[in-house]
């Protein structure tokens, strides 16, 4: 696509001026923002930036939830010529620092008074920092810190700049080539320094384009912005693919309000990480589990049936007639209003994606009906690598390569990547750019995998994660630590895992346990618990999650290459892993080096055969204070099974 | 740091006496507040904190003494009165509509300013729809400030008791009051809803110019947030200042802060 963002905004506003390109709810009500009015507030912005001293190639940093000025925003400094850094409107201040200063951004965006608290906060260490701009005024009034302004009044300037320079806005987006750097986003970075992830117009709209071909999008989606702006994700699914293919983008009214505006919006393309999924359907089961025992007993009948034919029916292939009319019932009765509820009635299209899906989570959204699919992507290729086809869904593979994407399996099980969405470089970060990216263009997406017999990909670990068992029965196996630690995480009970083994003679994990759903199941026994801590150690709790360890422990040694990955031993933790506290990153993954460290007193309990050990550790608050928790946490063992020779 | 402007005096309690039978609940009070100002009243457990908003407030009659609201002073206030003179109050142990939804009872606190008669609003004739329309958007600024809305539709029975308190301020919000009384806004809440329920009160002083005078048991938040303290004790006045005059009052130190409650 040999455009540029600002370029595709100018032509949307020509070709359907009145049509709507984003809508808000606010005060209740869904307000629309037409192509040619988000054009004129992109002109006044873009005006009011370069007046204030915003130049071509300088960098401006966006924070917030998702708005329509947030993204009219990003397109203003586009259309000069800069770049906009969107960061994660979560992180805490000084998660900032080194994205500001490496970038050495001078100008802001913030959407209101927290994002602005922050910025302000890391001025002292980032100085150059001159220009913060802010969305929403409450609580604002009396800040007088100097070169803090409202967006507003940004507006204001710009329309007189505007009025008086006429050609100016257009000429600025004349100058830009679909080569130039559009866009950065730091990857959060499981260990040191985040990096800079430099693409251009044309990396991100090529991808873009890439995957509306392969899903047939058109102008009429209707999608909703919910995940963070600073995620490559949402910018392609919000951003690009908007622009690209000139759909709606509905704007939450408030986080809390997310799964309202859900139903209300329904959408027709969606993405949900697979923790989101696995919420929705671990509330719809709470909730059917109060229902009366007719509506019980019919929901678990259908759902029978939806689990037998549903997935076949949803690939469009044909099932007996009987079948048919069971699923059509069934349709009529729990599957549509299931869906509607949901918010998912008009779904043509939903992908997953970020860690592996669950197969009874994937099967059940399949089964009811919707277009469930998994795609595989990165940061550094604009998502789109692997997609799965409408009807090849499966939950154990991420489909296959994307439109003009080339992919190979290099000799130590790495899958390499060659794509039109690639990345230009890190920012100011030759060494690393250069370990990732290749001669010919492959890129290294570090993620261990292979392709399937249907030409399907399949990952199973980081390449660095795999590790071996060293000792023992199984000296010399395979160890993949994230091939573990999902299949326990699918377990609804079970919300995170770190499992450790690489180099030992067995495999230990640590549990989280899913406070809502084991709270829950703990209320449903009359088992009393105090918070979290109380009742992750409570027997009960213990013996419910060993079941599950020992399930998976069955299923591993069916698999005679990970036989050895089986969970010799297992806790569960006295707190949740929080990225507040390090533990995950910002993207709800768990940092293994970072919690092996942190509770080397349990790993080292666990593997010294302890079957209790104290720990305490220190907790940081959302409003940055800390405290502590302490607990003695026991230890449990696990049944490990024989590996099963594969059938003749 | 622009500095907030602290206008004249618009409500002036004078020697209120109040008593239940034998048991005097107010003695010889008289205190001040001034327009824009956040003013705290506090005291011990029965020092008589609520009688005196009541009082103020119209519920309760006082025996003696005068109040004296925008100019004209009244030996007794009348609720309705009140109401529609500018003074609206949230409850300290909630009189919410729990059956209701949310944006049913913060509409409730329109109701002095519907025009249109219970026949137009039941036939939904022009007029009566339009006002609703208005109204309705009033309450939806309200449900936007307090960040409510997420429970819009939700009946205030099942919310959870801080959201419910902020529903209650959210339908004397929607009095357009000139003065705010609020009774107890923290009580029962955790930190975390204390410092949100703070800013509210704060943002209401600030942004709308409300003047709110506040009875708090929370020490912290009192000092925090008020420009004047009064402080009763037993039914009498023992302090009445800046926060820190109050803190350094020796009669309130050993009434109320050197008291452990």
């Amino acid at each position: 696509m040999q455009t540029t963002f600002a370029r595709l905004l100018l032509k949307h506003a020509a070709e359907r001026p009145q049509v709507a390109a984003m809508r808000e709810k606010e005060y209740g009500i869904w307000q629309a923002l037409t192509w040619a009015d988000l054009a004129t507030m992109v002109e006044h912005l873009a005006c009011g930036l370069h007046e204030a001293g915003l130049k071509r190639g300088d960098h401006m940093v966006v924070v917030g939830a998702n708005r329509p000025r947030l993204y009219a925003t990003m397109l203003a400094v586009q259309a000069l010529g800069a770049v906009p850094i969107p960061l994660y409107q979560d992180a805490a201040a000084l998660e900032c620092v080194f994205p500001v200063n490496n970038a050495e951004v001078k100008f802001a965006f913030a959407e209101d008074q927290e994002q602005v608290d922050k910025l302000l906060e890391i001025r002292p260490q980032c100085p150059q920092l001159s220009n913060i701009y802010f969305d929403d005024p409450r609580g604002l009034r009396k800040y007088d810190e100097p070169g803090l302004a409202s967006l507003d009044a940004l507006l204001d300037s710009g329309k007189a700049f505007a009025t008086k320079h006429t050609g100016f806005f257009k000429a600025e987006v004349e100058k830009a080539q679909a080569s130039d750097v559009a866009a950065m986003f730091f990857t959060s970075g499981t260990t040191g320094n985040p990096k800079g992830v430099v693409h251009t117009h044309n990396s991100m709209l090529n991808a873009a384009e890439s995957g509306a071909t392969f899903d047939k999008l058109t102008n009429q989606e209707e999608v909703l912005a919910y995940l963070p702006p600073a995620w490559v994700g949402q910018n392609i699914f919000s951003y690009s693919q908007w622009l690209a293919c000139g759909y709606v983008v509905n704007c939450p009214e408030s986080a809390a309000t997310t799964t309202i505006d859900l139903k209300e919006v329904g959408p027709t393309y969606y993405f949900a990480p697979p923790r989101v999924f696995e919420g929705l359907l671990t509330s719809v089961m709470i909730r059917m589990e109060d229902a009366g025992a007719f509506k019980r007993k019919m929901f678990s009948y259908f759902m029978d049936v939806a689990k037998k034919v549903g997935p076949a029916k949803t690939d469009g292939t044909s099932v007996g007639l009987s079948d048919s009319l069971k699923y059509a019932v069934g349709n009529w009765m729990v599957y549509g209003p299931l869906r509607n509820n949901l918010g998912m009635s008009r779904v043509r299209v939903a992908y997953t994606a970020g860690e592996a899906i669950g197969p009874d989570l994937f099967t059940f959204y399949r089964s009811i009906g919707i277009n469930l699919k998994q795609l595989y992507g990165s940061t550094e290729t604009a998502v789109f690598v692997c997609q799965q086809p409408d009807n090849q869904a499966w939950a154990d593979t991420v489909g296959i390569p994307s439109n003009g994407v080339e992919i190979k399996v290099a000799d130590n099980g790495e899958v390499l990547v060659k794509s039109p969405g690639l990345f230009k470089e890190y920012y100011k970060n030759k060494a690393a750019t250069d370990e990732v990216l290749t001669e010919g263009g492959w890129y290294h997406t570090s993620d261990a995998g292979f392709l399937d017999a249907h030409g399907h990909l399949k990952i199973i670990d980081r390449v660095k994660d795999v590790g071996r068992i060293k000792g023992g029965a199984f000296d010399g196996a395979m160890f993949a630590p994230k091939y573990v630690e999902n299949k326990l995480k699918f377990f609804q009970h079970i919300k995170e895992v770190v499992a450790y083994g690489d180099g030992r003679e067995k495999v230990c994990v640590m549990i989280n346990v899913d406070f809502d759903a084991v709270g829950n199941w703990a209320e449903r026994r009359n088992l009393s618990y105090a918070g979290y801590t109380d009742l992750a150690q409570k027997p009960e709790v213990y013996q419910l999650i060993k079941e599950c360890v020992e399930k998976v422990n069955v299923d591993l040694s069916s698999d005679t290459m990970l036989a050895g990955s089986q969970v010799s031993r297992f806790l569960i933790l006295h707190k949740e892993l929080d990225a507040d506290d390090g533990e995950l990153t910002r993207t709800n993954k768990v940092r293994r080096g970072f919690i092996a460290d942190k509770y080397s007193a349990l790993v080292d309990g666990l593997y010294a055969g302890k079957t209790e050990q104290f720990i305490e550790t220190v907790v940081k608050f959302e409003d940055g204070r800390s405290g502590s928790v302490s607990a003695t946490l026991k230890l449990s063992d696990a049944t490990i099974y024989a590996p099963v020779k594969a059938a003749a | 740091m622009a500095t907030k402007k602290i206008g004249d005096v618009i409500l002036d309690v004078k020697n209120i006496s109040l008593a239940f039978g034998g048991v005097k609940a107010l003695s010889d009070i008289s205190f001040d507040v001034r327009e824009h100002e956040v003013r705290a009243i506090i005291g011990p457990n029965g020092a008589g904190k609520s009688s005196m908003l009541n009082c103020i407030n119209g519920v309760y009659t006082p025996q003696q003494g005068s109040i004296t609201f925008k100019g004209q002073t009244f030996s007794h206030m009348d609720s309705h009165q009140v109401a529609t003179m500018g003074i609206a109050r949230t409850f300290q142990n909630l009189a919410l509509f729990k059956g209701m939804s949310v944006i049913d009872n913060i509409m409730s606190g329109r109701n002095l300013r519907i025009k249109s008669n219970i026949l137009m609003q039941a036939l939904r004739i022009g007029p009566a729809e339009r006002e609703e329309v208005r109204h309705r958007e009033f309450v939806e600024h309200i449900i936007d400030f307090l960040e409510i809305q997420a429970y819009r539709k939700t009946p205030v029975g099942q919310l959870p008791y801080g959201l419910q308190k902020r529903v209650d301020l959210g339908r004397a919000l929607a009095m357009e009051p000139q003065v705010l009384l609020l009774d107890e806004p923290m009580a029962g809440m955790n930190l975390e809803e204390k410092q949100d329920m703070c800013r509210f009160v704060l943002d209401i002083n600030d942004e709308y110019g409300t003047t709110v005078v506040l009875i708090e048991h929370d020490m912290g938040v009192v000092m925090d947030i008020s420009d004047r303290v009064v402080v009763l004790d037993y039914g009498k006045k023992i302090g009445d200042g800046t926060p820190d005059e109050v803190r350094n009052n020796p009669e309130v130190i050993s009434a109320y802060l050197g008291t452990s409650h």
